[in-house]
């Protein structure tokens, strides 16, 4: 088996015994973090995969997030809580009969949300740069207004309280390390760099035999399916979901992952999204009375992250890692600097 | 539906149609010139109204001066945020720039979170505006004429200065060739910075009308408005500035209109604006005022 | 043989007609020339053969070749308006006259994408990287690296296509066009910026291509050099018009020619 290979086995297992470790011994706090961390890293991949690795200015992902986890709250929510928190309509049928187990509906959540992206995709790839980033801010806000009116599926404005909290750490780790090895397959595919191609020149890609609306339109679905994925994780660890959890302000906070992490760069992603996470929490204190006689400032945290995003931008477009990977030859090659000649890394 | 119902909807359609133009035209002249799209913008409008509220209601100032002020403030405000949030990276790839564009807005929103806390305020009522007059069976604000006049004001004065002004010639060749331009000796920073002003002053008094017409304000009472006037700037033809007022009265207009006749989707408002938008990306994506640009290849 | 020909094909761009009535022919093996000054319409017209534009009026038509009952059948079907990826899969491939490579990624990835559009495994047979998937990877792999060797630059593959040096930007525009399996080759001034000995190079490289895969190229150029030197047939376009047509020898003594031109030797 290749040196490689073993490695990545071998990282596997360590995780594996990690997570094992840290969900009996670890507090609810800190777990509810390294959760969330997993989540995020899901959602960070799938949206790199269309803004970073298609090119495609996409900002309508929580949308495609609350689809994925209405969708998986319906499913595992038990009768008897679907109809406390349907009194004032009644949810429909047969959804208020059914239950599911939690990947079923992780699944469905997903594939439902990859087929409103089809539909979307359908008129929205069509357009360019600009007009592709606010025509799918608009679907985001419009599939949250449907989601705030239809009280019989989605109770509303009200929205469902009560979900099984049935994610934990080998659900959200697990997950996430499915989607890096997916992304990581797909990206080092042929299908991965039409992608890619795309990204770098549509007019080249097209004259170069690649279909632009099918390749965009697979990305935006494939993209759409983690996301709804990751929605489903995240209603099922919170417990509760409500339209006004998908505004735009979640997007954003993706966005700002796959920006901080370098958009073309699954490692830059993952990276990036435990790290901001945690920081995110970490800065909590900033919300909260710091100085003895000086009040509390709640938002200060999220100006600190506005600067911080700002600031990225300006002076570190590229992220942490730009386009580049991890690989086991890079981290090697740090350790055993070997001239070239002989075999070292560059 | 009785006349009297329906004119009163017209003109509360007008009015509001009147403040979308007036935030839309900051919009489209930002766009035209630099194919960005603020996102600021609306959170300029926000603040705005809360210096607005300041002057009047924590400095006790009267509220031609406070107004005033804070329109200068605003647009003080907007070239502020051109001069640290888009000036140092007009050369980057487009996403960095919509990207540095939401962060500001983000920025600006928290910034007002912190500063002046998430609870509404009450916009001061002032009677001039607020009163009401009776025309026929039905009862009007003030405000709900004053608002459409202002602004034609306004759009005559922008027109001049556009059209009559060497700025306004200098505005139209940035937005026609930065680089030309700037052979030709146009202070090119100059003309950007001035366009934001220009826009966010406009914004300022759409802001300033706003409050005293919805007087419960927020921190993040410009988002929902920045959105739905971008949308409408696209309608019209992004870039044109007749295209900004025509989709500000389209949307104005048809959102009351809307809600009025379909009482039972009123929930479904804001939705309204976001359909319209995906039709015209859709159907003529240059808007009703654009113009086709086609790449060299 | 014809493979391919345009009828009457006119581009007009609101009031401007940058192309008018342009009918060409390209018969198999051979190797056609456009020329005329800058901004007589030739790219235009390469852009309304490669699908870029629909052209306003006419029709682009393509000698499609397929197997019908064991025999080799040729139809001619009409590709006017198709999309380039379209055009691209009947094998119609083109360079570009500002290249267009994709900067950001290595010399050999911008050839492999090149061989994505005869990929037929689907996108789930290709992330789980199942047999048929992994067979058709490893073709490509192989393709574009021969391809890579016969235009000298196999050994640049892991580098970024943006740090080669220009002449050899070219060669990879070319390679990767030839690995869409072309049966026609499209090249946008495949000389441009180049000093007489890689000229050179590039004439005897473009018969040598034509000959081994089994090509009809059709391209534009300035450098008189490669013009008179390898082509069978000349067309020559002035604001949108074909003003003449001939062999090398025809168009070098043609009045019209002379004038609209003068005939500017790049090499002098």
């Amino acid at each position: 088996m290749k040196r490689n290979t073993i490695f990545t086995i071998a990282a596997i297992i360590v995780l594996g015994i990690f997570v094992f470790v840290a969900n009996t011994t670890f507090d609810s706090y800190i777990l509810r973090i390294l959760n969330l961390c997993a989540i995020y890293t899901v959602l960070g991949l799938s949206m790199n995969l269309i803004n970073g690795f298609t090119g495609l200015f996409s900002l309508g992902h929580a949308g495609f997030m609350a689809v994925g986890a209405y969708a998986t709250a319906l499913l595992t929510m038990p009768i008897a809580t679907k109809q406390m928190n349907f009194f004032l309509v009644p949810l429909i049928s047969p959804l208020d009969k059914i239950v599911w187990p939690f990947l079923p509906a992780l699944l469905l959540g997903g594939l439902l949300s990859a087929f409103v992206a089809f539909l979307i995709g359908a008129p929205v790839l069509r357009l360019k740069g600009d007009y592709l980033a606010i025509a799918t801010l608009g679907f985001a806000e419009i599939i949250r207004v449907i989601f705030t009116n239809t009280q019989s599926i989605t109770n509303g404005a009200l929205g469902l309280k009560g979900i099984p909290g049935t994610t934990n750490l080998w659900w959200t780790f697990g997950i996430a390390l499915f989607t890096i090895f997916i992304m990581v397959s797909l990206i080092n595919s042929s299908y991965g760099r039409a992608f890619k191609a795309i990204r770098e020149d549509e007019i080249a890609a097209e004259s170069m035999g690649i279909s632009l609306f099918k390749h965009k339109v697979l990305s935006f679905a494939i993209g759409a399916f983690f996301a709804g994925v990751g929605g489903g994780l995240l209603g099922n660890l919170i417990g509760a979901v409500d339209p006004l959890m998908f505004r735009f302000f979640l997007t954003f906070n993706v966005l700002l992952i796959i920006v901080l992490g370098g958009m073309g760069s699954i490692t830059g992603t993952v990276i990036s999204a435990f790290v901001v996470t945690i920081a995110q929490e970490f800065l909590r204190f900033l919300d909260e009375p710091m100085f003895p006689g000086v009040p509390a400032l709640p938002g200060l945290r999220m100006v600190v992250f506005s600067a911080l995003l700002m600031i990225v931008v300006l002076f570190f477009r590229h992220g942490l890692m730009g386009t580049r990977e991890f690989s086991w030859d890079k981290l090697f090659g740090i350790f055993s600097k070997k001239p070239l000649a002989k075999g070292g890394t560059k | 539906m009785a006349l009297e119902m329906f004119l009163q909807h017209l003109a509360n359609g007008i009015s509001l149609g009147s403040l979308y133009s007036l935030i839309a035209i900051g919009y489209t002249m930002v766009y035209g010139i630099l194919r960005l799209i603020n996102f600021a913008h609306g959170d300029i409008f926000m603040m705005a109204v809360y210096f607005a509220f300041f002057g009047v209601a924590t400095f006790g100032m009267p509220w031609y001066v406070a107004f005033i002020l804070a329109i200068a403030l605003t647009g003080v405000l907007g070239m502020t945020v051109e001069t640290l949030a888009y000036r140092p990276i007009r050369e980057a790839p487009r996403i960095s720039i919509l990207i540095s564009a939401i962060g500001a807005s983000y920025l600006l929103e928290n910034l007002a979170i912190v500063m002046f806390g998430g609870r509404p305020k009450t916009f001061p009522q002032i009677a001039m505006f607020t009163d009401m007059v009776q025309i026929g069976n039905i009862h009007i604000q003030l405000l709900t004429f004053m608002i459409p006049v202002v602004t034609v004001v306004l759009l005559i004065a922008l027109m001049y200065l556009i059209n009559k002004t060497k700025s306004g010639m200098a505005m139209r060749a940035v937005s026609k060739d930065i680089e030309t331009a700037r052979i030709m000796g146009i202070d090119v920073n100059r003309t950007i910075s001035f366009t934001f002003g220009i826009g966010s002053l406009l914004a300022g008094v759409g802001g300033i009308m706003w409050g005293l017409k919805f007087p419960s304000i927020l921190p993040l009472m410009g988002v929902m408005p920045g959105l739905k006037c971008f949308i409408a700037a696209v309608i019209g033809g992004i870039g044109n500035i007749q295209g900004a007022v025509i989709g500000g009265f389209i949307l104005g207009v048809g959102e009351i209109l809307l809600v009025a006749f379909l009482p039972e989707l009123s929930g479904y408002r804001d939705a309204f604006a976001f359909i319209l938008l995906i039709v015209i990306l859709l159907f003529r994506p240059t808007g009703i005022m654009g113009e086709k640009i086609s790449e060299k290849v | 043989m014809n493979v391919m020909k345009t009828d009457n094909i006119t581009m007009q761009f609101g009031g401007l007609t940058a192309v008018k009535n342009f009918n060409l022919e390209l018969n198999k093996g051979e190797i056609v020339a456009l020329i005329g000054p800058n901004g007589a319409g030739k790219t235009t017209a390469f852009n309304m053969i490669t699908g870029v534009y629909t052209p306003t009026k006419g029709r682009v038509l393509f000698n499609e070749k397929s197997i019908i009952e064991g025999k080799e059948a040729v139809k001619e079907k009409d590709i006017t308006g198709l999309r380039p990826d379209q055009i691209t899969g009947l094998g119609i491939a083109r360079t570009f006259q500002n290249i267009r490579l994709f900067k950001d990624l290595s010399v050999l990835d911008n050839v492999l994408i090149a061989n994505h559009l005869r990929v037929n495994s689907n996108v789930f047979e290709a992330i789980f990287k199942l047999p048929r998937y992994k067979r058709e990877e490893k073709q490509m792999i192989e393709k574009s690296l021969n391809l890579l060797e016969k235009v000298g630059l196999a050994e640049h593959r892991d580098e970024k296509s943006n740090s080669l040096p220009y002449g050899q930007q070219r060669r990879l525009e070319i390679a990767r066009a030839l690995a869409t399996d072309p049966s026609i080759l499209l090249l946008d001034e495949p000389a441009a910026g180049m000093n007489p000995k890689e000229t050179d190079d590039l004439t005897a490289f473009i018969k040598r291509i034509r000959d081994e895969f089994d090509l009809t190229v059709f391209m534009i150029e300035h450098h008189m050099q490669v013009v008179m030197g390898i082509s069978n047939r000349i067309y020559v376009l002035d604001y949108g018009i074909t003003i003449a047509q001939g062999n090398p020898y025809e168009i070098q003594n043609n009045q019209r020619v002379i004038e609209a031109y003068l005939g500017v030797d790049e090499d002098a």
